[in-house]
């Protein structure tokens, strides 16, 4: 008996529910199963089994078709404006994604109506009785849990894991300005991107150099932001300097603005005929404008500046902070034993700092690595160079991926990218997590 | 002998105290110069970007007037705006619920969860600019604001979730188990208790949600393409930009700049320690 009910909750979604005499829940199984069912039907399947359109995976409904779409790429590019049939292969990709994480979920709730027919029939047999009602009340009660992750996790699935799998497949694809559909069919090409990215000469340097300046930008980036800061922080602190409240609320001022305000207005100030080149032409300094932003040297100097006056701020903000947890006894006994100031900041304020400070530096670190604005809207990545590909001297991964993506349309490449950038980070981080407590305890 | 070597000690730290300040003054020099030289530039008659002093020669209001009848400057506000007060709702509602489900409850698959969350914040929503382009497509969603809306709230998850969760740990359990002896609910014990002891923090995110659409850039630029949708990102950019087909209106560009940093920049003043304390426990999640 119990077997029979999980096999008509099989074929007929709720059809067990319905013999166990749960006739509301086992409605609202066959509902979903509805569902499915008349989405395929109605979006094309109907037409093809009923003969109106010609019997191919393309007429067919909409999870048939993204499952054949997701695997074949389509098959008929659209040669001229006059096509009419014809395959979009990356609308199909994408699909192809949404359908199957849906098909995914209508599988699970069919595995959960078999097993729950079969579990309420033992119920049944040994004498327990279990209304609809009673259910959904216990359901209710049981899963508040995942009923209130269900917002939060279906957002993250749409706007980020299939992205993420998207970009995957991207990567295994031929995706790019040559193949642009509906033009063209876009095909599964394996590792090529890979492969090309270490063995093409100019892919593989053009990656190596921009991962090199971005690894040290964001170190560079990061450490004279903070040395400045912690410089700052120092000398307000310290003793007989007047005023401590009113320097502190203007050197957070940087931190306060929009970056994307304050990287224009660097943009438009550093710029050849700039204001900053104009001043010190004036003044004599130079005779012939600087190339901020236009030579490679100048131009990661620049980034760097701006980068410290828009983030010393909040280092420093930091650092104070810190430093008001220092006992005072503490420095009284570096007075004792005859150590000046200099000996108190080396050997009390700055290992107190440091300990309190360094997430924020490693999570500062992570940021810079991926800092898009800094670079794109104070240089874009100029200057170019011959020997990158699609890259200028101061792009760092992040821009490069952008570039290629909207102006070059490398798609299988930026994904590639994109795969292996993640692979490092993740190794990284992930063996860093597994170690941390919070995440042992849980 | 005492008196001479205090002399020193004096004169040691009158210098000291000297050179500190005028490190101080060169520091305010170097943060206030771009500030007041854009402010100053907003009211120039003359479209001048290389000019080097902080103060125009004469001063008018037209870069202002200009921005709101020759651009839209109003309709890129507002839609801003609307980004940034819907991404920061539907943030906090999402992550609060989210989060108190992970903090206080044991259920299968929470591991994975959170782990999840953390593998996706290491790949950022903007690295698959192409995917989310496909699906605005797929769904009908393209130069639509409610997408970003969803974009910004989604990116927010993985982070908040830790941040947001961490701090709902902390909370003395003894609470919530108080409250459902006397019948509440758990919903009850979120909206009641938790939610409440948790203020500072869903401040934060609250904050940081908010500021998420007048930063970003990259997506917009993917998403949106009529002028109708245009956001402030977009438009400044274009203004400030003179590459690009429009001649550039650098002293309009200034104007736009004061507008948008001076409420903003009040804000974090208002909020300046929230924000650190809440940027501070979200590094510390590792405790």
């Amino acid at each position: 008996m119990k077997i029979i009910c999980a096999l008509c909750s099989a074929v007929i979604w709720g059809g067990g529910q319905v013999i166990n005499k749960q006739r509301l829940k086992g409605l609202v199984f066959f509902l979903i199963q509805g569902v499915l069912v008349f989405v395929e039907l109605s979006t094309g399947t109907l037409d093809v089994l009923t003969g109106k359109v010609e019997a191919t995976f393309r007429n067919c409904g909409y999870f048939t078709k993204g499952l054949w779409g997701l695997v074949t790429l389509g098959e008929i590019p659209r040669a001229s404006s006059s096509t009419l049939v014809y395959d979009h292969s990356v609308m199909l990709m994408i699909t192809g994604i949404i359908s199957t994480v849906i098909l995914l979920f209508f599988v699970l709730i069919w595995i959960w109506n078999i097993k729950d027919a079969y579990l309420t029939r033992t119920q049944i047999e040994q004498g327990k009785k279990v209304s609809s009602v009673d259910y959904v009340k216990n359901l209710w009660n049981k899963s508040f849990e995942y009923i209130m992750i269900t917002p939060g996790a279906i957002l993250v699935l749409f706007i980020s894991v299939i992205p993420v799998m998207f970009s995957m497949l991207v990567a295994f694809t031929n995706y790019n300005h040559n193949a642009i559909p509906p033009r063209y069919i876009v095909d599964w090409v394996g590792f090529k991107s890979f492969t090309d990215l270490v063995m093409i000469p100019i892919w593989g340097s053009t990656f190596v150099k921009v991962l090199i300046w971005t690894v040290s930008w964001a170190f560079i980036a990061t450490f004279t932001a903070y040395g400045f800061g912690l410089l700052q922080a120092v000398l307000i602190n310290a003793e007989g300097i007047r005023f401590k409240k009113a320097w502190r609320s203007i050197l957070i001022l940087p931190w306060a603005m929009p970056a994307l305000v304050s990287l224009l207005v660097f943009r438009v100030l550093f710029k050849n005929t700039g204001a900053f080149n104009n001043m010190l032409l004036r003044a004599g300094i130079i005779n012939d404008a600087i190339p901020f932003l236009s030579s490679t040297g100048w131009a990661r100097t620049s980034i760097v500046l701006v980068n410290m006056w828009l983030s010393f701020p909040f280092f420093m903000a930091l650092i104070s902070a810190a430093m008001t947890s220092i006992s005072p006894e503490l420095h009284e006994a570096v007075e004792i034993d005859g150590g000046n100031g200099w000996h108190k900041f080396r050997y009390i304020s700055l290992p107190t700092i440091l300990t309190v400070t360094a997430p924020m530096i490693v999570m500062s670190v992570a940021n810079n690595f991926n800092n898009f604005g800094a670079v794109y809207f104070l240089t874009g990545g100029k200057p170019l160079d011959p020997g990158l590909q699609m890259a200028g001297t101061t792009d760092i991964l992040i821009t490069w991926i952008f570039k290629l993506t909207l102006d070059y349309r490398m798609y299988n490449i930026a994904a590639a990218v994109s795969i292996l950038i993640f692979i490092l980070i993740a190794t990284v981080s992930g063996i860093n997590m597994m170690r941390t407590r919070s995440f042992k305890e849980d | 002998m005492k008196i001479k070597t205090n002399k020193r000690a004096k004169a040691k730290s009158i210098l000291a105290r000297t050179l500190i300040y005028i490190e101080l003054i060169i520091a305010v020099i170097i943060v206030l110069y771009p500030i007041l030289w854009i402010i100053g530039s907003s009211f120039d008659p003359i479209n001048n970007f290389g000019r080097t002093g902080i103060f125009p020669k004469n001063v008018t209001l037209n870069n202002y007037f200009r921005l709101f009848q020759k651009y839209d400057y109003s309709k890129w506000y507002l839609n801003t705006a609307y980004l940034a007060v819907m991404t920061m709702l539907f943030s906090v509602f999402v992550n609060t619920i989210t989060a108190f489900v992970f903090a206080r409850f044991n259920f299968k698959g929470k591991k994975a969860g959170m782990l999840s969350a953390t593998i996706l914040q290491m790949f950022p929503s903007f690295m698959a600019l192409t995917a989310l382009y496909m699906i605005a497509l797929n769904f009908g969603m393209l130069d639509n604001l409610n997408m970003l809306v969803i974009i910004y709230v989604a990116g927010s998850i993985p982070i908040n979730i830790w941040l947001v969760k961490g701090n709902m740990q902390n909370l003395p359990k003894s609470i919530d188990e108080a409250a459902y002896i006397d019948g509440a609910s758990k919903l009850q014990v979120l909206l009641k208790i938790i939610f409440p002891l948790s203020f500072p923090i869903i401040t934060f995110i609250a904050f940081m949600s908010f500021m998420t659409p007048w930063m970003d850039y990259m997506l917009q630029r993917f998403l949106i393409n009529s002028s109708d949708k245009r956001t402030l990102a977009l438009g400044m950019f274009e203004l400030s930009d003179h590459n690009t087909a429009t001649p550039s209106d650098f002293t309009a560009f200034s104007a736009g700049a004061v507008l948008i940093a001076a409420p903003i920049t009040i804000l974090y003043i208002v909020f300046q320690k929230y924000l650190i304390t809440g940027i501070a426990s979200g590094t510390n999640k590792g405790e």
